[in-house]
């Protein structure tokens, strides 16, 4: 049941315009900085080689490649996660899925689910571009594993906050603007958590995502954003429930 | 063991303090179609959405089949088939689509669906629409559509929230006539305001006003209760204007 839900989600991202053009104009922002990054490497390459240990292609290309794509889907998420819940509720569909057989937390789950896999489409493109250097250089491909692995849970999380706040309204335009502050108040923690062993730094996701991005995978960065989604696909649940017992 | 298919008891609900349903109890059996009538705001459709299980009541209880609603929600909800006031319709899907999702949710088996989906446009006249746009249909289509989704999964007993409402004459009669085919074999609640309606379809009639019941009974009861009035919109007239009073 979560399955048939998230292939209609799926399906709704790609009937509407909407869809396509976030896709393309994020391909399109990736694809510039991946550029600048390769003529970056280019212009430092021969400086490199004087080093006993220099770093590589991967770090310097893909490790801020992914970065980047980690910002962006910052941006880009808050547009796709808007409409989840709350654009079903202006819509009045909402009743199909309360009325069918299914239980809310089906609902929740094909919904995070169907945003996830669209997500995961984008990451698959950064990792495409990240996979075509093969052409001139070796890559890292443990390093490459790990921003993967760093960018699809951080997208996850994203994803789960960003259907909560979906979950509270009737309204996506105002869903999707509560989202986008709420992540970037998340990347403002970010910005002023420096200490490594503030309550701050515990809470910013972004900071989590910057262990993926320089190769290493820690059980406790991953748990962190693990419960970051449980919490938050909880709470979703809870909120839709309490609409059936106020009415 | 009974071909009772919706009995409900003690059923209320609150928003807040204003009563919206107060003490409603009736029972349903196989093969009957029941009407619901009352003014706007008498408390048809939270009725109905709590049948539905879409919304809880603050008390009382619903059984489904002899199935509690609340208790077992998943097993209730799978022998119900629900057309809400306003159609729950997805716009950017085609008829087809739409139709199997909605079987899909409501646990047709997966070589069933297509039998499922044509039988239910067969039955709506929507077999010519399939591959058209939900969203580009005119409304009385888009009713057809919520009615179809409501039947897809053949379910025992279905609840329409005003059907007939934006449809035009020749739509209305078709509805009906559908409406009175589906009351053979599955169990049907509706409500409306139009009481040519129920009294061309509806083998019992209740009339609702300020969420209680005015009036529960078969058509004859209530010619037989209310003489002196001289058809069900008089009746209608009679009861809801004595209560408000």
């Amino acid at each position: 049941m979560i399955a048939t839900i998230a292939a209609k989600e799926l399906r709704t991202f790609f009937g509407t315009p909407m869809a396509w053009i976030i896709l393309a104009v994020l391909e399109i922002i990736l694809a510039w900085f991946f550029l600048n990054q390769i003529d970056a490497f280019l212009a430092i390459q021969t400086q490199l080689a004087s080093y006993a240990n220099p770093p590589g292609v991967t770090e310097l290309i893909v490790t801020p490649l992914f970065g980047n794509a980690a910002m962006i889907l910052l941006m880009a998420v808050p547009f796709l996660s808007m409409r989840l819940i709350a654009g079903e509720r202006r819509a009045r569909t909402l009743t199909l899925l309360l009325a069918a057989p299914v239980s809310i937390t089906e609902i929740v789950l094909g919904k995070f689910v169907g945003l996830i896999a669209f997500l995961v489409l984008f990451i698959g493109l950064a990792t495409l571009m990240s996979l075509s250097l093969y052409a001139g250089a070796a890559l890292d491909l443990g390093l490459l594993i790990s921003n993967i692995i760093g960018l699809i849970l951080l997208a996850a999380s994203f994803a789960a906050l960003g259907l909560f706040i979906s979950s509270l309204t009737a309204h996506p335009i105002i869903a999707g603007i509560g989202s986008l502050g709420a992540f970037l108040g998340l990347w403002a923690i970010n910005l002023s958590a420096h200490d490594p062993n503030s309550w701050l730094h515990t809470l910013s996701l972004l900071k989590h995502f910057e262990s993926f991005n320089r190769g290493v995978i820690a059980s406790a960065d991953a748990a962190f954003f693990v419960l970051f989604i449980v919490l938050f696909l909880v709470l979703a649940v809870k909120r839709l429930d309490s609409d059936r017992l106020r009415g | 063991m009974t071909n009772i298919t919706v009995s409900a008891s003690g059923l209320s609900r609150r928003y807040g303090t204003r009563v919206a349903v107060h003490d409603l109890g009736f029972e349903l059996r196989q093969g009957e179609v029941l009407g619901l009538l009352g003014p706007n705001g008498a408390g048809k459709s939270t009725t109905l959405q709590m049948l539905a299980g879409c919304l809880a009541p603050s008390s009382g209880g619903i059984e489904i089949c002899g199935i509690d609603l609340l208790e077992q929600p998943r097993e209730a909800k799978s022998l119900l088939g629900y057309l809400p006031e306003t159609p729950p319709l997805y716009q950017e899907l085609t008829v087809n689509e739409f139709l199997r999702f909605a079987a899909r949710l409501h646990r047709v088996a997966k070589t069933a669906i297509p039998a499922a989906v044509e039988s239910a446009k067969q039955r709506c006249g929507l077999a010519e629409a399939g591959k058209r746009l939900v969203g580009s249909l005119s409304k009385g289509y888009q009713q057809r559509v919520g009615i179809a989704q409501a039947i897809v999964h053949n379910p025992r007993v279905v609840i329409l929230d005003e059907p007939t409402s934006g449809l035009d004459p020749i739509q209305i009669r078709e509805i009906r006539k559908l409406i009175r085919e589906l009351g053979g074999e599955h169990s049907v609640i509706l409500s409306t305001h139009i009481l040519p309606d129920v009294e061309s379809i509806c083998d019992r009639v209740q009339i609702m006003n300020q969420g209680r019941l005015a009036f529960a009974g078969s058509m004859a009861e209530l010619k037989q209760a209310h003489p002196e009035q001289a058809g069900l919109e008089e009746v209608f007239i009679h009861l809801t204007r004595q209560e408000n009073l």
